[in-house]
């Protein structure tokens, strides 16, 4: 790390304290996925890695790269903006495709495919 | 002292990356049905490129910016092609 000796305390720090808050909310998003009962709650954990554990890394490493190269970096809003675009795509077709796939195997805990309209009891 | 700081941090976010990514392939490997393991595919790719980032603070350079964004553009093209063979069992129509 002969590259950051120069780098000022304040800097290291607050690069140090994004890159753990990323890496721990990532961590915190896949242990949902492993822990949490059925796929449609499991669905919703990785998302925690994809939004702030994604930017707190993108944050450490603007900062970084800023502070070392003394001028703005900031094309890791790239990463940042195409990860915030994407993953509820990806996400919505995946959950579409299960479901899908729920209802013509007529699995239990999915809704129909057509919502039962009630018929109204006498007139 | 700052360097110590920053080598040490670094060391500690890849060690729970790695963690990270050791949850996913439980969940590639283990999990019950296809759309389980499309899920554990795509939280992979995405600790695999947030890994690359530490790589890239830790050594200094910028070259491992760009491995993480194709690494991000691919994943995103791979999970949705295997949410359309889920959906309609072939990719292109």
């Amino acid at each position: 790390m002969s590259h950051a000796a120069d780098l000022p305390l304040w800097a290291a720090l607050l690069v140090s304290f994004f890159l753990l808050l990323g890496a721990v909310l990532t961590l915190l998003g896949t242990i949902g996925l492993v822990r949490l009962g059925t796929f449609y709650a499991r669905i919703h954990a990785p998302t925690l890695g994809t939004t702030w554990g994604a930017g707190g890394m993108l944050i450490a490493s603007m900062i970084f790269f800023s502070v070392t190269q003394s001028r703005p970096v900031l094309h890791e809003i790239l990463i940042a903006a195409f990860v915030t675009v994407t993953t509820p795509v990806t996400l919505m077709l995946l959950a579409r495709a299960a479901l899908y796939r729920d209802r013509t195997e007529n699995n239990d805990g999915v809704p129909p495919f057509r919502p039962v309209i009630d018929e109204p009891s006498g007139d | 002292m700052s360097a110590t700081i920053l080598s040490w941090s670094v060391g500690i976010a890849q060690l729970l990356l790695v963690a990270a990514m050791a949850c996913c392939v439980y969940r590639l490997i283990r999990g019950p049905r296809a759309q389980d393991r499309v899920l554990g595919l795509d939280a992979l790719y995405v600790c695999a490129m947030l890994l690359l980032l530490t790589f890239g603070i830790r050594v200094g350079s910028a070259l491992y910016f760009e491995a993480a964004l194709v690494i991000a553009l691919l994943g995103f093209v791979s999970t949705a092609a295997l949410a359309k063979f889920l959906m309609r069992g072939e990719v292109i129509e």
